[in-house]
Order: C-alpha cells, then sequence, then structure tokens
C-alpha cells in the first residue's frame, strides 16, 4: 500500500467531519472516494495532504505515519494534491505559476509537461486568472506533475468545466493511470469516477458505507440508487 | 519654473524615502495581510545602529551595509518570535503586538541613545548637484540609492525562484505549502527585507530629519499615504505612490498658501482619505475577494 488512512477523526473548529474514516490506496491504483456534497471527501484529501491535520488515527505513506507532518513536507514527500479551488496563482503568469512547483528529481520535467498539455504551451505569458476553467485544471494537474508525485490526490477535477473540457480533462488521467501513477480521486460524477477507478469507496456524513472494486459499486443498483444519484 | 523644478526633484527625493516605506509597509501587508504600524521604528532603531557603528570609527559604507544586514537578521527574528506564534490569532492580537513593538523600540532607543537630537552625516556631500538651486548632492544620492534598491529589488522578485517562491507565498498560502514552499519562511524573509528596506530610507532621510527616536512617524504616515495611493496589494504600485506623495506634499506646501511648511503632513492624511473614498483599493491594487 503506498497510502493507508486509519481510523481518522478531522474537525472544522467544533463540527467533526470525519469520524474514523479509514481508506487505502495500493500502488499504482486508481481509487475513487464518493459521496453526497458534505461527506467529508475534500476533508479527507486535505487531511492527506497536510492542510487539516486530523485530530485521531493515522495516515501512513510508505508506511511512514504523516498525519499531522507540514503541507510543504507531505508535497516533498511525494504526494500532491489538485484542489477543489484549482489553487491557481492568479496573478502569476502560467510560467511562473508551474516554474513555482519545478523540482529536479521529479519524473515529469517542464518541458514533457508542456507537450502533455500543448494548450498551456500556448498561454504560458498569460496571467493565471486569464485563463479559463479548463486550462486552470489543466495548469493545477501540470503543476501537481513538476513536484514528481508518486500519489496525486485530485479534488472534483471536472467541477465547472464544459463537457469537452471534462473529456479532456479524464483523458489526462487516464494517461497518467497508464503510467501506473498510484491516484485518489474524488469525483461528484460517480460514473466517470468509476469508469477509471479500480476500488471505490462510498462515504456519508464522514463516515464509510460501503468500498469495494469499482466494477461492484458501479453494478450495485442499490448503492448507484440510493447514494450515487444514478 | 525653477522653483517649481526645484520642489518636484526634492519631492522626488524625499518621495523616494516615502516610498521605500511605503513597499515595506506593502510587503508585510502581502504576507499577513494587516499594516505594521512599528515599520517606522524599526527603521529608526536601525538608522540609530548605523549611527553608532560610524561613532565607533566604521566608515560610513561599511556601516551602511552592516545596518542593512543587521537589520534584516531582527526582522526576521521578530517575525519568527513575535509574529509566528500569533499568525492565527484575532487581527486585535496582531494591532497589540504591533503597538508594543512600537513603544518597545521607541523607548529602547531613547534609552540606550538618549532623546536629544543628533546629526547625521550625508555621504554625498553637502553641496549642489544640479544647478544653483535645483537639486542637492544629498538628494541626487537619495533618489540613485533608492533607485538602486528599487531596481535590485524587482530584479530579485521577477527572476529569481526565491522571489517567485516569496510571491506566492503572499498570493495564496494554501497553494504555495501544496507546491512545496515554506510560507512561514517565506513570510519572515519577507519580514527582513521589509526590515532592511526600512533601514535604507532611515539612513538617507536622518541627515535631512535628523536623528531621534520620534524621526520615522511622520515619515511612516507618509509611506503609509504612498501604499494606500498605488495600492496595498500592489509594491510597483506603492513605490509610484511613495514618490507622488513626495511631490504633492513638496507642490502643495509651496503653491497653496493655506498648507504651508506647518500643514504639510495632513495632506498625506487628506491623500489617504480621498484616495479609500474614491478607489480604496488603490490605483494599481487589486479589489480583496474573499470566499465565503
Amino acid at each position: 500500500m503506498i497510502l493507508q488512512v486509519d481510523k481518522v477523526d478531522a474537525y472544522y473548529g467544533i463540527g467533526h467531519i470525519l469520524h474514523g474514516l479509514s481508506l487505502n490506496v495500493g500502488e499504482s491504483e486508481v481509487v475513487a472516494l464518493l459521496g453526497r456534497n458534505g461527506a467529508g471527501k475534500t476533508t479527507t484529501m486535505r487531511c492527506i495532504a497536510g492542510l487539516t491535520p486530523p485530530r485521531r488515527g493515522e495516515i501512513r505513506y510508505k508506511g511512514r505515519n504523516i498525519a499531522g507532518v507540514s503541507p510543504h513536507r507531505v508535497s516533498r514527500m511525494g504526494i500532491a494534491l489538485v484542489p477543489e479551488t484549482r489553487g491557481i496563482f492568479s496573478y502569476l503568469s502560467c510560467y511562473e505559476n508551474l516554474a513555482i512547483a519545478r523540482r529536479p528529481e521529479s519524473r515529469w520535467q517542464l518541458e514533457a509537461v508542456l507537450e502533455r498539455f500543448p494548450r498551456l504551451k500556448e498561454r504560458l505569458t498569460h496571467k493565471g486568472r486569464e485563463l479559463s476553467g479548463g486550462e486552470q485544471q489543466m495548469l493545477a494537474i501540470a503543476r501537481a506533475l513538476l513536484t514528481g508525485p508518486e500519489l496525486l490526490l485530485l479534488d472534483e477535477p471536472s467541477q465547472g468545466l464544459a463537457p469537452l473540457v471534462v473529456s479532456a480533462v479524464m483523458d489526462t488521467i487516464r494517461g497518467l493511470r497508464a503510467e501506473r501513477v498510484s491516484m485518489l480521486l474524488v469525483e461528484q460524477n460517480a460514473n466517470l469516477a468509476l469508469d477509471l477507478a479500480d476500488h471505490a469507496y462510498l462515504i456519508e456524513t464522514g463516515r464509510l458505507v460501503t468500498k469495494g472494486p469499482a466494477r461492484q459499486l458501479r453494478d450495485d443498483e442499490n448503492i448507484r440508487r440510493s447514494y450515487l444519484g444514478y | 519654473m525653477e522653483l517649481f523644478l526645484h520642489q518636484v526633484l526634492a519631492g522626488l527625493a524625499t518621495g523616494g524615502i516615502y516610498a521605500c516605506m511605503a513597499l515595506a509597509v506593502v510587503m508585510i501587508y502581502q504576507a499577513i495581510d494587516h499594516l505594521n504600524f512599528a515599520q517606522g521604528e524599526m527603521a529608526m532603531f536601525s538608522t540609530f545602529i548605523a549611527w553608532q557603528l560610524i561613532q565607533w570609527g566604521i566608515p560610513y559604507w561599511l556601516a551602511f551595509g552592516l545596518t542593512i544586514v543587521i537589520s534584516f537578521a531582527a526582522g526576521v527574528v521578530i517575525e519568527r518570535v513575535v509574529l509566528k506564534p500569533i499568525h492565527d490569532a484575532p487581527i486585535l492580537s496582531h494591532v497589540v503586538a504591533f503597538i508594543a513593538l512600537l513603544a518597545i523600540l521607541n523607548s529602547s532607543a531613547g534609552f540606550l541613545w538618549d532623546w536629544t537630537i543628533k546629526s547625521f552625516a550625508s555621504p554625498f556631500g553637502s553641496g549642489q548637484f544640479l544647478g544653483q538651486n535645483l537639486l542637492s548632492k544629498h538628494d541626487a544620492g537619495m533618489i540613485g540609492v533608492t533607485i538602486l534598491m528599487l531596481v535590485a529589488l524587482y530584479l530579485f522578485f521577477r527572476h529569481t525562484r526565491i522571489g517567485l517562491a516569496m510571491r506566492a507565498a503572499a498570493a495564496n498560502p494554501e497553494s504555495a505549502r501544496l507546491a512545496g514552499i515554506r510560507v512561514g519562511w517565506m513570510n519572515a524573509l519577507g519580514w527582513g527585507m521589509a526590515a532592511a528596506i526600512g533601514a535604507v530610507a532611515g539612513m538617507l532621510i536622518a541627515p535631512v530629519v535628523f536623528l531621534e527616536p520620534n524621526m520615522m512617524l511622520s515619515i511612516l504616515l507618509y509611506g503609509f499615504a504612498g501604499a494606500v495611493v498605488g495600492g496595498l496589494t500592489s509594491p510597483g504600485g506603492a513605490v509610484f505612490g511613495g514618490f507622488s506623495v513626495g511631490v504633492i506634499e513638496n507642490l502643495a506646501g509651496t503653491y497653496i498658501p493655506v498648507v504651508g511648511r506647518e500643514m504639510k503632513l495632513s495632506i498625506a492624511l487628506c491623500i489617504i482619505v480621498a484616495v479609500l473614498c474614491v478607489k480604496p483599493s488603490g490605483l494599481f491594487g487589486r479589489p480583496v475577494v474573499t470566499r465565503v
């Protein structure tokens, strides 16, 4: 296992968000984390990335407990989060947004990343806020890759994007999957997520409802109707 | 016409100092979202350190450089020791910390070097640089050193990795952390640089306003005015604002009879109020948008 989240409890102030949540991501595996709005999916991602340290439980990355480790250290250990808000530096250029994350030891160097995202190559001098939603999402993923992650956390990568752009983003994720990058994927569009994932976890109000192979969840009509809304 | 030119050039010279203070204010504002009321006192304390070094026989430019290094280190230490522990505290805690810092530095300077007014030598001499009465050597030196420093800062922020990391950390701390940047240390560097910029401003203006513990109070007010004019979120705007305030202050003092020399300081306050009423984000600042 590259990541083991073990009985994690997380809070925002006095709000108890995650209640003993556990999940695993294997090497080169794509795991989908599904649930309705407010289920605690983003909080789980933030806990793993170090942005919202859990109060109880362990988060083991390659066997080492990283619960409470600061986000910049988590990033340098090899975990990259593409946040739901995309986290673009609006007033830095597209090039500067990428340059900030460059690391010599990363398996993805700038030239290769720009080959993967040719649209960004054309927009290098534009400010982050001048990019379209799809371009910003590409930029967020490209920036995460430049940090050289072994585990990629993708929080709602299709949110707010036009169908054509969603398709391009999903193609990118498929490409990364083919390169055997371990990924934890949070996605409102359960169909898309289950299509991409090997395994899936379904959570509600911060608790695990069910888990299993993605295909199994997709074929379970009861779960589909009750939790996934299709 | 010569009077007008003289006032503009002299305004640019003092405006350079206001620009430095405005830039220092903006750098800290960008890092922590609050105005550092102790910025002037930090600059004053640094200037006393330079004076002390010169008194001990150290040549001016060596003392100048040493003071910049000492001020930078002190700025980093202040951020680590005073500001870091209260980083997530409410705004009032920051305000109280700044006021405490202001009072401590002010009274410490008075205690260490007493309250008497001291002269501070100008490294540029006392003669005229341009025309009979157009621009003094010290004013020309102030403009030159200010421009050199601003160009160096521009190059640092635009073309170095650490400058880029500091800009990213100020713009979006959470994303910067996710990119592996140590935001806390970037803030500390920002404090160090702001302290060093303030030190340069203090050492350059001291020959004009003389050295004493309250010397930077009005200078800081002009610096605030410059920062508000240019925009608290725009370092370049703050520099422009600082120079503008210097020129406006001089021209108003000369050509508006009611203002004169005594009322010059109120010009800064009028500018602050006017800009806040008309364009609160300043000429080059961006509106602050918060996700709710």
